[in-house]
């Protein structure tokens, strides 16, 4: 019987499995930030033991870094400590930081692909749940709780047992104006926010093999709102070429390529569960409730109790309610107050030259707020070489500095109660971007088209 | 080290909301904190209190109605999704529930819940909305040896899934540090032999 893709990396990786329990499975990279690293250090100290394999461990700062005035002390007090903590903390225990100020500085899961840390084959874990975006180079990469990110340190090792294994393939060609992040929201809601609970997805097919890296870690990214264990793509020719001249590219490039080659599932390998999409049938999608998989096309009509699936019904009228929406009325049209361009879903330079490309010479509707948050230095760095800054500038809009920002709403940048934002990152819940946020999910080109015209619209009404 | 586990009978919380993520368990804006303690002033924060002040608790909120107690908690499926918090798992175990039931966890929640000795139990849908349906009096027992939990007053049970070695790690009381610290030596020739 043939192997899949993940279980090719999977058994490379145990180190041992213990009778009627879990593997022992070696990490090969470990990211940390501010947030889910100081109660592990905490940990490590109380037992008088250092970070094992400290080369094999980078930092950096995103989750509650300020995005304006990077170069001043951090005002709010608590977030400050946080990120005093961590730099303590790397110092104390060698590990490599790339915290404010540091040209490499970035949203961690924009940070490894960009620096060409994050490679085929390996093994990747972070204390935050988005780590699956790595996934999208061939990658086992899944996100950790802070005890397991102090296992990481201590021993570069994880207790795991093996998650089933789903497949999920995307046919065709992606109808215009449809980009990555209208596939992934298509297929979340198709398949529901907990459909690949206790999986490994991989995904596969013509329309994703078509995709860019950046457009493939869209949809890894987000392979987690599924409830994914973890999200993978083969890596094939425009993964070796993405990676090809990165800082921490393999030496020998060449001998790596031809290991690389292996990575993919035979022909006769097995899932436990497997998808069939045609890419025809994806539109621009946008969310209208307060989990990711309550998405449906921009022309569409927000689902009705008769209408809507199982999974979403008894929850429905709670969304609704919070979202200030009506049962079967379309979403095209309605009123946006804030728009947010970044996280690491949708911040890496490909999103900010399509949404740069869309508003040149256009004017930002005058009661919309626009955010724009790069998702690293080198990104903001890339934006301003093109002059993508100009172009945002003219029309308007912010370009704030690098972190997670608005996603999460942990430093200043909240969204005020009761206000809508189109938002290109990857949760909906309640209070994701602040306390009483109304968060609607779309692409970078949807969210362009609100930031222009102040609504929901439709992409493919514009000259693209 | 997290404290023994063995078995629990106590009242319990019913909440009957679906999808909850780790968002509502505990709001971004109080992962600021370096250390494990206290986070369970927070515990669903923004369904507990009106505008964020802890002196208007929303009546309607099912921990601010005292006739509800107990150290299980009984959540509808789909428990736990969002975020990897481990500040999740804390907040639950901090505001003092030792056992969360559900008739489905999302995967993250369900270590970091196992790795702070905060037992997570997987019942059918039946049997939940039988829990629901239980009044505030109700008692349950769940036992982890047996892998049963107990409805007291009928005596109408279900077993649950657990993982055998979580489950000596949550009776025993160790963690899976101790444990990977033991094997070391495994760790490095898996080093030096891999490719
Ligand atoms: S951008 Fe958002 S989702 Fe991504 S790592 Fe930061 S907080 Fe998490």
């Amino acid at each position: 019987m043939g192997k899949s893709l993940f279980e090719k990396i999977w058994e490379r990786h145990v180190v041992k499995t213990i009778e009627g329990g879990p593997s022992v499975l070696y990490i090969d990279t470990h990211f940390i930030h501010e947030v889910t690293s100081p109660q592990a250090f905490n940990g490590l100290n109380k037992r008088g033991i250092k970070v094992f394999r400290p080369k094999q461990t980078v930092a950096t700062a995103d989750h509650n870094v300020p995005t304006l005035n990077q170069h001043l002390p951090i005002k709010e007090e608590l977030s400050r400590k946080q990120v005093e903590a961590l730099i303590k903390n790397c110092s104390e225990h060698g590990v490599e930081l790339y915290g404010l100020g540091h040209p490499y500085q970035g949203i961690v899961h924009v940070i490894g692909p960009e620096l060409g840390i994050t490679q085929p084959g390996m093994t990747i874990v972070c204390g935050d749940s988005h780590t699956s975006t790595h996934g999208a180079f061939g990658a086992i990469a899944f996100g950790i709780g802070t005890s397991e990110v102090e296992m990481v340190l201590s021993t570069q090792c994880l207790l795991h047992s093996k998650p089933k294994l789903m497949r999920i393939i995307v046919e065709g060609e992606l109808n215009k104006g449809v980009v990555s992040k209208d596939i992934v929201l298509y297929i979340l809601s198709k398949i529901s926010a907990s459909g690949a609970t206790g999986y490994a997805v991989e995904f596969a097919g013509s329309a994703i093999r078509s995709l860019s890296m950046e457009a493939r870690m869209t949809i890894c990214n987000m392979s987690i709102e599924m409830g994914g264990r973890c999200g993978l793509i083969a890596p094939d020719e425009t993964t070796f070429n993405y990676i090809k001249g990165r800082k921490f590219a393999p030496q020998d490039f060449d001998k790596a390529v031809a290991e690389w080659k292996q990575l993919y599932s035979d022909a006769d390998a097995v899932f436990d569960k497997e998808y069939h999409f045609d890419a025809a049938d994806i539109q621009p999608m946008i969310t209208y409730g307060t989990n990711p998989g309550m998405g449906i096309p921009v022309t569409g009509t927000i689902p009705t109790t008769e209408t809507i699936n199982e999974t979403d019904k008894s929850g429905l009228n709670k969304s609704l309610a919070y979202m200030g929406l009506e049962q079967g009325a379309p979403i095209k049209g309605q009123k946006v107050d804030y728009v947010f361009i970044g996280s690491c879903t949708n911040s890496r330079i490909e999103d900010l030259r399509m949404v740069a490309a869309f508003v040149k010479g256009k004017q930002k509707a005058s009661d919309v707020e626009v955010w724009i948050v790069p998702g690293s230095k080198q990104v903001e760095a890339q934006a301003k070489a093109e002059g993508i800054d100009k172009v945002f500038e003219e029309a308007g809009f912010v370009l704030r500095q690098p972190g997670c920002s608005a996603c999460l709403g942990m430093n200043e940048d909240k969204i005020p109660a009761g206000k809508y934002c189109i938002s290109t990152s990857n949760r909906n819940f309640e209070g994701r971007q602040g306390a009483g946020a109304r968060t609607l999910l779309a692409s970078p080109l949807t969210a362009a088209v609100a930031a222009i015209t102040g609504k929901v619209g439709d992409v493919r009404e514009w000259p693209l | 080290m997290a404290k023994a586990f063995t078995t629990i009978s106590s009242r319990f919380v019913p909440l009957n909301i679906e999808n909850v993520d780790t968002d509502q368990i505990i709001p971004a804006r109080f992962l600021k904190a370096t250390t494990r303690d206290g986070f369970g002033k927070n515990l669903f924060r923004d369904w507990r209190y009106e505008n964020d002040d802890e002196t208007k608790p929303k009546a309607d909120f099912i921990l601010n109605q005292p006739q509800y107690s107990g150290e299980i908690l009984v959540a509808a499926k789909n428990f736990g999704c969002g975020s990897s918090r481990e500040h999740a798992a804390w907040s639950i175990q901090d505001y003092g529930f030792n056992v969360v039931v559900s008739s489905f966890f999302a995967d993250i929640f369900k270590n970091n819940a196992l790795n702070n000795g905060v037992l997570p139990v997987t019942v059918s849908e039946p049997f939940l909305q039988n829990l629901f349906s239980l009044g505030n009096e109700a008692t349950l027992t769940v036992n982890l040896e047996a892998q049963t939990i107990t409805i007291d007053a009928t005596g109408e049970s279900e077993s649950f899934e657990i993982n055998a070695y979580k489950k000596t790690c949550m009776i025993n009381g160790y963690d899976d540090i101790d444990y990977l610290l033991s094997i070391k030596e495994d760790i490095i020739n898996y080093e030096n032999s891999a490719p």
